[in-house]
């Protein structure tokens, strides 16, 4: 069996950047509890908190934790299945 | 009510109180939550041991006002940057409660009402450091600040004094718990500035 090649984590760069360079007020998250989408505007956020925690407003689940030290950052996905957010369409795919 | 007795008094102090690095003075008691405020009644709520092997030691609020009490008066430190100072609470040595428990374990998980956790390392609930506090100020606790029962860790910064608290499980394992799973450091001493991982 041929085995496929694959690439470093620097060819994420560009792709990555793309995404979180958009306005995400305007994406969709999908709740990994519930399964609810909505969109990210919907979230309830605590952030009396030492970081910023998104809950699902269905079920009140995490779905995003944002901590920020003054030289790093961390950013925890695990309760989002996704985030769908809208793409211009005179800037096609590149993959 | 057991007997109260005097508990840890703080660090002692002569002239301008001492601060860890970083940390500023504040007479207020700030509120900080990463979720909403559970509501638990004193007749459901309960207090739970698990050992590693699975064994559970369990407290209604009854058997837990029965045991003998302590005040402390401590300094605490939120890893947000504020102290308070000279604070007096009222409640259960975490010696009192882990007396009798047969565990080999090296490491807590505090796990509450609401779901938030946190871990620690069993030594440091041990030896006088870590008390089931109940009052706050002469007064039942209130559930803004964790009441009807939260940990009291005060030489830890104070994410790891879980709110709310529903039991602690024993492992021989570290397993981190909600902010340590997300950049915060896993032991968290303020006077050596341990606020994220890699500090």
């Amino acid at each position: 069996m041929t085995e496929l090649p694959y690439l470093d984590g620097n060819m994420l760069d560009g792709p990555l950047g793309e995404m979180f360079a958009v306005d995400l007020s305007t994406a969709t998250g999908r709740c990994a509890h519930c399964g609810t989408a909505g969109p990210v505007a919907g979230l309830r956020v605590y952030s009396q908190a030492p970081g910023l925690v998104a809950r699902c407003p269905i079920c009140v689940e995490v779905m995003m934790r944002m901590v920020r030290a003054p030289d790093r950052a961390w950013l925890d996905l695990r309760g989002t299945t996704y985030l769908r957010f809208p793409m211009p369409l005179d800037r096609p795919p590149g993959l | 009510m057991g007997i109260v007795t005097p508990g840890f008094a703080g660090r002692p102090r002569s002239g301008a109180p001492e601060l860890p690095p970083g940390q500023y003075l504040t007479p207020d008691f700030p509120v900080l939550s990463a979720g909403p405020t559970p509501r638990v009644p004193q007749e459901s709520w309960e207090f739970v041991i698990t050992t590693e092997t699975g064994v559970e030691h369990r407290w209604s609020w009854a058997q837990m006002m029965a045991l003998p009490q302590e005040a402390p008066t401590v300094d605490i430190h939120c890893v947000t940057r504020w102290s308070k100072l000279g604070t007096r609470w009222q409640g259960v040595s975490l010696d009192t409660l882990l007396d009798g428990v047969d565990t080999a374990a090296g490491y807590v998980l505090a796990h509450s009402y609401g779901g938030y956790t946190t871990n620690l390392p069993l030594d440091d609930l041990r030896a006088g450091q870590a008390w089931l506090v109940h009052s706050y100020d002469g007064a039942d606790l209130p559930a803004e600040h964790g009441g009807p029962a939260r940990l009291l860790v005060p030489h830890l910064y104070f994410w790891k004094s879980a709110k709310w608290v529903r039991g602690i499980r024993l492992g021989l394992e570290d397993t981190p718990g909600f902010w340590e799973t997300a950049g915060y450091h896993d032991y968290g001493d303020p006077w050596r500035e341990q606020r994220y991982q890699g500090d």
